[in-house]
């Protein structure tokens, strides 16, 4: 069979490469979703305090490492059996809020936002944030620049660092929130609601208004009917920093709601010798092959999963637009990749709103940030939503705190099996007898990976440049027998 | 003149650095007018073969991020170097190995054997693993091969320039940016950050240099904000690392860690650390002495929690 | 049969320690020819830096040998020698280096006998270790098809004073 390869896959966090198989009729036999890179925390944290993890846990991730502070912090509490202060988890979700607006924002703008306002197949040059600036105008682009900044100050204020912050500790925070610092997270917080107003607005100018790429979100290609898994609190509305996890059915009925201690009931993981990511599935329902559907125990875990699960939004605006998104798309759940895209500006709106609540609250200048531990650690474990999917974060020690094992199950992880799903319906329906492959057709396979919001964010521009595909030609016995390189 | 070429990259990473790389704000802009990225895979759609292509030394500069943890990185690594007039270590992970260089305290087989058996929520009966070529029903599949030992870039190929940091804080990036966009640069192996020294002499928190008759561990105590940390019986680390950062960790009332790497002329930051609390220790009784050590859980990991790969010792002895 | 002799260092304090192995010297004591003596004005000199160099550069092991506390020289050179070597012996274990290999200990400048007899044990203990495994594991455990490639070894490279490691070339199976 012919082999085309896509090495590496761009504009995510992290590797990966994508290996397409062509039977003789020229349709796609198989396509084979490879993560070529294994560094080995669940091992190497062996023998490290406890209270240490925050700080290197995060280091999984440099365009999320809040979700892995927060997440460790958390499981530090449980840990040490001790609840942080109240201004202390007021603080921690603060922090947490207004880091998902920069991220989302930067998701949409700058990553996976090019395919859409540029179009799926423009050319490379131009599909861009540069491009994307063009297009909608400098002072957008500007606004994006400068949202990004400003929380950027906010996440170093209240965490020490803008990037690997180190304010987490058990029961609670190392650092206060002065009244100067609060006004101006306040200022900067009204001005991301409206902000994240404004991005909802230019996707429903672009995306929704546009009937080709409304098609395409519509469409049986970009569309699985998977089990969705989010967060929610105790009214079943979207939390990204607490609460419980919640699974619903491909039909949208409740399957399980687990406490962070009870994951494992829950979530299993499956090696495959191909690559060096695991796929988490539903235990309960077990491993049927990358398929769909109530057999299947793939599920999903993204910013429209947690829709998807959640009874609404806990914020006035947000649950606006996802009771709006929802009666556009025909009910819950909605199964369609692409959607992930609204469902994502639409936690952009609460995340702001929540931000903006938090910096109003009293408590969140108080000064009583720390409980100290006093219970023998043992055992513990810490879930937040990351903007990827929802992180797990398991921790044994001994009697002193050291760490003795320890598991994760983290965001994008667990969406591995439904992203390898995605990546081969969209190339089976695109890639066809006699098919032409150029850059733009690659190009809206990867596309379909986007959606799940790859880990990293950045702001740069590309030079006029051609995707390079390499095709290797394997006989029957798997024998390399011609490599052909064109661009 | 044209402009210049530069290219990115990440091997063993977390997306820090490209992202800290972005948190110069608006002098990004001031880079893209002089400069054209050919090649930056997190962010761009130029592939492996694009830069294959490339001429020799066609590439003005290019700052590389990451650690080198398999085959993959190792060959990127050395096909960019060819390509490149200034290869750049960007970051604590390419200047030093970093965290992922934390992998060095075990064997390969006890991390594998951890992360696709042991962990509980892996179901692997079959006990299978990933392997480097793999048949599957339509044709095989290639996996790069891991590394047993995690190194730094320049122990694979020669480093123009070191940029500290994990990541280097935006202020830094700036200062190495500026110097290779205007071709002003300091001599050749130069590590470029604001400061040569420790920590200690940005750090704004007012010093007694106190001896210290117990070591805390940071969730013990609620420490005074306004004090050094490491009189107060943190372990900060500030003593041994250079500067250049801005002192962000121990302003926040959390002892630093050691991002930053050694101060100038020092190889090993680890082993200095570990004197340097040695020495700190507030007793005359030689069991004293030895109690008090003991109150630091673990000299290894926290000594080298950055630095592992270019310490002297590099890893742990195992089979 | 060859016997493994072990290489050993020995960092001596110039008040103390020194003169003892000196009086071991003019006193005829026999003691194991394996130290290698560096003499220093105080224990507190020893820099843990030395001892990993001597490790990574051929000794098997290093014995330190300063005043008795309260004795010192410096008054408190040795209390943070005794600081740094509870340290460094509890950080060798996490990398899996025998403990054993690194000695402090204390001789006045009127021990000869036990300076002597502190060397032959030293001699004695690092020679039941083995020699001291300097060299690196670069390991592929998963070669082409079902077996694994066997792991290549690298030796490590001296380190030359304040200068980076060199680069470590390795060749693949």
């Amino acid at each position: 069979m012919n082999r085309i390869v896509i090495n590496p896959i761009t504009r995510l966090e992290g590797h990966g490469k994508i290996a397409i198989f062509l039977d003789q009729e020229g349709e796609v036999a198989n396509v084979y979703l490879q993560i070529p890179e294994l560094r080995g925390f669940e091992k190497f944290c062996e023998g490290r305090p406890a209270e240490d993890m925050p700080q290197i846990m995060q280091r999984i991730c440099g365009v999320c490492p809040e979700a892995h502070h927060l997440a460790s912090t958390k499981a530090l509490d449980n840990l040490f059996k001790v609840e942080p202060t109240s201004t202390a988890r007021k603080i921690r979700e603060l922090l947490y809020s207004a880091f998902f607006v920069t991220d989302h924002a930067t998701h949409f703008y700058i990553l996976a936002g090019p395919d859409f306002i540029m179009g799926p197949e423009s050319p490379p040059a131009e599909r861009n944030i540069l491009g994307v600036i063009g297009k909608l105008g400098v002072e957008l682009g500007k606004k994006v620049i400068q949202t990004r900044q400003q929380i950027h100050w906010i996440i170093q204020t209240i965490g020490g660092r803008g990037i690997h912050p180190v304010f987490g500790l058990p029961g609670g925070v190392s650092k206060a929130v002065s009244d100067e610092d609060r006004a101006k997270i306040e200022e900067i917080a009204t001005q991301a609601v409206d902000f994240a107003r404004l991005s909802l607005k230019v996707f429903d100018d672009l995306v929704l208004k546009n009937k080709e790429y409304l098609d395409m979100v519509l469409s049986d290609t970009y569309t699985h009917r998977t089990y969705y898994m989010g967060l929610v609190d105790e009214k079943n509305r979207v939390n990204f920093y607490d609460g419980k996890v919640r699974i619903v059915d491909p039909q949208g009925k409740e399957f399980a709601k687990y406490a962070p201690g009870e994951y494992l009931e829950h979530l299993s993981e499956r090696v495959e010798p191909w690559t060096y990511l695991k796929f988490p599935y539903l235990k309960k329902v077990g491993w049927n092959g990358f398929t769909d559907g109530e057999k299947s125990g793939i599920y999903r875990a993204t910013p429209l999963s947690r829709l998807n699960v959640a009874d609404g939004m806990a914020t006035p605006l947000a649950h606006e637009e996802y009771e709006k998104m929802y009666a556009t798309l025909g009910g819950k759940p909605v199964h369609h990749t692409l959607a992930t895209h609204w469902a994502r500006l639409i936690e952009m709106l609460y995340a702001a709103e929540r931000m903006l609540e938090l910096s109003r609250d009293p408590e969140i200048t108080g000064p009583n940030i720390r409980n100290i531990p006093t219970e023998v650690p043992a055992e513990g474990v810490g879930i937040v939503e990351a903007p990827r999917g929802t992180l797990t974060h398991h921790y044994v020690t001994d009697e002193k705190g050291l760490m003795k094992e320890c598991n994760l199950i983290v965001g994008t992880t667990n969406n591995y099996a439904a992203i390898s799903m995605t990546v081969k319906k969209v190339a089976q329906g695109i890639i066809r007898k006699g098919t032409e492959i150029t850059e733009g057709l690659l190009n809206r396979i990867e596309l379909a990976w986007r959606a799940y919001d790859p880990c990293m964010g950045c702001a740069t521009h590309t030079l006029p440049g051609q995707l390079p595909i390499e095709i290797a030609v394997y006989d029957a016995d798997g024998t390399l027998i011609d490599v052909a390189k064109r661009s | 003149m044209g402009k210049l070429k530069v290219a990115l990259y990440w091997a063993s990473s977390c997306g820090g650095c490209d992202m800290a790389t972005l948190a110069i704000g608006e002098k990004i802009l001031d880079v893209a007018a002089a400069a054209d990225i050919v090649f930056w895979p997190a962010a761009m759609d130029f592939k492996y073969l694009d830069v294959e292509r490339m001429a020799d030394q066609s590439i003005d500069f290019c700052l590389f991020n990451g650690a080198i943890r398999n085959t993959e990185d190792e060959h990127v690594a050395k096909m960019l170097r060819a390509k490149s007039k200034i290869m750049i270590a960007y970051g604590s992970c390419a200047y030093e190995g970093c965290i992922p260089g934390l992998a060095n305290l075990f064997s390969m087989d006890s991390v594998l054997d951890r992360v696709y058996i042991d962990t509980p929520s892996t179901d692997n009966q079959e006990r299978t693993y990933p392997r480097a070529k793999v048949q599957v029903p339509e044709g095989q599949l290639e996996l790069p091969r891991l590394h047993g030992t995690v190194r730094a870039l320049h122990q694979i190929i020669d480093v123009d320039y070191f940029v500290p940091g994990c990541p280097p804080e935006a202020k830094t990036t700036w200062l190495a940016l500026e110097a290779l966009l205007t071709g002003a640069l300091p001599e050749k192996g130069s590590v470029i950050s604001h400061s040569g020294k420790a920590l200690c002499e940005e750090c704004p928190l007012p010093k007694e240099g106190k001896k210290v008759k117990k070591f805390y561990r940071p969730h013990q105590i609620v420490p005074d904000p306004k004090k050094c940390l490491l009189d107060q019986g943190l372990l900060c680390y500030g003593v041994a690392t250079r500067g250049g950062c801005g002192a962000m960790c121990p302003q926040a009332a959390m002892p630093c860690t050691g991002c930053y790497g050694p101060v100038e002329g020092v190889v090993d930051q680890g082993i200095h650390f570990l004197s340097a609390l040695g020495s700190l220790i507030d007793s005359t009784d030689a069991e004293e002495i030895a109690r008090i050590a003991d109150e630091i859980v673990d000299p290894a990991g926290t000594f080298y929690r950055y630095s592992l790969p270019v310490s002297l010792l590099r890893r742990a002895k195992t089979a | 049969m060859n016997k493994f002799e072990p290489k050993i260092v020995l960092f001596l304090c110039n008040w103390c320690s020194y003169a003892g192995a000196d009086l071991a010297g003019t006193s005829r004591l026999q003691y194991a020819p394996n130290v290698r003596i560096v003499r220093l004005m105080c224990s507190g000199r020893v820099e843990p830096y030395f001892i990993i160099e001597a490790l990574q550069t051929g000794a098997d092991g290093v014995l330190v040998l300063g005043c008795h506390p309260g004795e010192c020289h410096y008054l408190e050179g040795n209390y943070r020698t005794a600081g740094r070597m509870a340290l460094l012996k509890k950080m060798l274990r996490q990398f899996g280096i025998e403990e054993e290999r690194v000695r402090l200990d204390w001789v006045s400048a009127s021990e000869g006998i036990r300076f002597a007899s502190i060397v032959n044990q030293m001699t004695e203990a690092i020679r039941d270790l083995g020699p001291f495994q300097r060299e690196e594991v670069l390991y592929f455990p998963f070669g082409d098809g079902d077996a694994g490639a066997p792991p290549q070894r690298v030796a490590a490279l001296p380190v030359e004073g304040a200068t980076r490691a060199p680069i470590i070339e390795v060749t693949y199976g």
